[in-house]
């Protein structure tokens, strides 16, 4: 079977935004979701709201919190999916969520529901590999990759998490949580460069990544980007438009997304 | 079988279930605390400040008018409200602080939800130059006004934490996020028995001595050990460490009380084992109160120490085996149990151990006179008086 069940088109260069699912709406979920694809998007990662997002910086837990007041759910996040692909997403999406929902979701029946749903990739970040095990086979089962992460002070298990990821593996940048950086600490490329000897599949560099210059920069030695904060800034910056037209808002949203992906267009 | 097993697993519950940036920081605080048991002049170091700086062993004070009052069984109080700073809270605080010191770390994190572990890190970051950054909810700086201020007279900066509802889940999800930013020269000092492993583990490790002490305390006193031990239960440090001792008693009851806010047939309280399901909190399997879709509760006490949404996977475990039993004490319950206490025996509890004495007496008033029964006095309630005097002048209808 090929990583993503084929829909993985390439393997270097990767566009790995994220979303949250439900903010503003879910119907905006779905057409950024089209939007992001249409402007480079590779894989497509969508968070489910967490009322305890440890792993997350301010940006992120305010998107959460404007998608639970509004009544986003682990299982209605998945609906999203079907609508996407209906609306002509075809990008691998890999499901972002806090273990909490997904364990009183049912570990078993969450992997089934997005088989059925065309999900292709699960992330739990506060599920660290020695606690994974169970997960891993369920996925295994059902052709859904299962998302690891690596970080700079992972140390000695970085070699066994990097032979065994897949999907991508997502590098953390840095110590910390996720927002954006002025800069990005130096020696990374190092630390990239280890983790590509081992790993079978693309390695992406996620945390603190909000520039076209970052991203110029990190493509020297990384397969992929991933890109939340910044994201959720641009969607913020969306609400908070003056532009009257919804028309005219998504272009300029667009157009946001083109100068962070290609530099200035 | 000893619990928790290497993986920090009380049966199902524990574990670690937090993000990559924290398994380094949580492996290295392991070997140290291993370490730092085996050594005798840790132990000796740990011992001299309990004894020297916060006036271990507290006594066990026999209530001989409360016993009398209620005509029940023989009431005993473990006063770990003499303690320095008026709680248990500072027999953990100084094991952490001495064991960051030995891990040449220079700066406390800590969270805080009434302040009294807040006050317990911050007393011992003055004791050994350490700096101490106190995360706080903005809502629990608003009502422990008092707190704050010792808190900053000690030294300590206290960072209000505005995200989610400004209480201790989220002080505690903000300090963890602090602490995976500046895991390398930062030692986390959790206030109770949650948490990643090995926290639930090093904070009993620290508290045991108080069911130790009431051991021999109460051998010396009665020539044989007590019929029941009764123990507030939040987090569950205070309890933990007055009935791990005791677990291999099978003749000892342990009993738990946990915070039934203003009633469990409403949706305002923080019974965790009584109305919460298994899930994920603060890095550990445990028990939780949470909604269907799996988001963390805003849970509700008068009592700000047992006002948390999970409890100490080792109480989960406990609570699960049957081997402690656990009730939940409305607010009205633990303020009777404080005047109560107040007017026959001259203590005043915290709020917190006001749980435990309305538990204890109730359940005293059906024991015979030939049984004994101790209640862990957790702390003072000094910290409580805005409070009480709210309900009590009836500015505040609970």
């Amino acid at each position: 079977m090929k990583p993503f069940n084929g829909k993985l088109k390439r393997n270097a260069n990767l566009f790995i935004p994220f979303i949250m699912a439900g903010d503003p709406s879910p119907s905006f979920t779905v057409d950024f979701a089209c939007m992001l694809e249409k402007e480079g998007a590779d894989i497509l990662e969508l968070g489910v709201p967490y009322s305890d997002p440890l792993a997350d910086g301010p940006t992120i837990q305010r998107s959460a919190d404007r998608a639970l007041k509004q009544g986003m759910t682990l299982k209605k996040a998945m609906d999203l999916v079907p609508q996407m692909r209906n609306q002509g997403l075809t990008i691998p999406v890999v499901l972002f969520t806090y273990f909490n929902p997904v364990h009183q979701y049912g570990e078993e029946n969450l992997i089934r529901t997005l088989r059925e749903k065309d999900i292709d990739g699960l992330l739990i970040p506060d599920l660290p590999f020695e606690e994974s095990t169970e997960i891993k086979e369920h996925c295994l089962k059902n052709n859904i990759e299962l998302i690891s992460l690596v970080s700079p002070n992972s140390a000695k298990r970085a070699q066994r998490i990097a032979r065994e990821a897949s999907g991508f593996l997502y590098a953390v940048s840095d110590l910390g949580v996720t927002g954006e950086r002025k800069s990005l600490v130096s020696g990374i490329a190092g630390f990239i460069r280890e983790l590509k000897q081992y790993s079978d599949v693309p390695v992406a560099v996620g945390f603190g990544i909000s520039t076209h210059d970052q991203i110029q920069m990190v493509q020297q030695y990384a397969d992929g980007v991933i890109i939340g904060s910044r994201i959720i800034r641009m969607v913020e910056e969306y609400m908070n438009s003056s532009e009257i037209l919804e028309e005219h808002k998504k272009q300029a949203l667009a157009e946001e997304i083109r100068k962070l992906w290609q530099g200035e267009v | 079988m000893k619990y928790p097993d290497s993986f920090g697993r009380f049966g199902i519950f524990g574990g670690k279930y937090v993000p990559e940036t924290l398994m380094m920081p949580l492996q290295e605080l392991e070997e140290a605390m291993e370490s730092a048991m085996k050594d005798k002049s840790f132990n000796q170091e740990y011992r001299n400040m309990l004894s020297e700086y916060s006036g271990r062993e507290t006594p066990l004070t026999f209530a001989e008018n409360l016993t009398s009052r209620l005509e029940g069984a023989k009431i005993y109080l473990k006063r770990e409200d003499l303690n320095h700073t008026g709680a248990h809270k500072i027999n953990n605080a100084i094991g952490q602080a001495l064991l960051a010191k030995r891990m040449g770390k220079q700066h406390l994190i800590a969270e805080t939800g009434a302040g009294q572990h807040g006050v317990a890190a911050a007393t011992v970051a003055a004791k050994f130059h350490m700096s101490c950054k106190v995360f706080m909810g903005v809502e629990d700086i608003r009502r422990q006004e008092l707190n704050v201020f010792r808190m900053k007279l000690l030294g300590a900066e206290v960072i209000p934490v505005e995200s989610g509802n400004g209480t201790l889940k989220d002080a505690t999800n903000e300090a963890i996020r602090y602490w995976v930013s500046h895991c390398d020269d930062h030692f986390y000092l959790i206030g109770s028995v949650v948490g990643p492993h090995p926290y639930p583990l090093m904070v009993r490790n620290f508290q045991e001595v108080i069911g130790a002490e009431t051991k021999n305390q109460i051998l010396a006193r009665e020539d044989r050990l007590p019929d029941r031990i009764y123990a507030c239960v939040g987090g569950g440090s205070n309890a933990i460490g007055m009935f791990y001792p005791f677990l291999d008693e099978p003749s000892v009851e342990l009993i738990g009380a946990e915070a039934a806010g203003l009633g469990l047939s409403t949706n305002r309280h923080a019974a965790t084992l009584s109305k919460g399901t298994k899930g994920v909190i603060h890095g550990s399997y445990t028990y939780l109160i949470q909604d269907e879709d799996g988001q963390i509760v805003e849970p509700y006490s008068i009592s700000a120490g047992l006002d948390y949404p999970g409890i100490g996977p080792e109480h989960a475990f406990l609570f699960d085996s049957g081997r402690v039993r656990y009730e939940a004490v409305t607010d009205q319950e633990a303020i009777e149990a404080l005047k109560l206490l107040s007017e026959t025996e001259g203590i005043i509890p915290a709020i917190e151990s006001a749980h435990a004495v309305a538990l204890a007496t109730k359940e005293a008033r059906a024991l015979s006179v030939d049984d004994v029964i101790v209640i862990n006095l957790s702390g003072r309630g000094d910290k409580d008086m805005h409070t009480i005097m709210s309900v009590l002048e009836g500015e505040k209808k609970i």
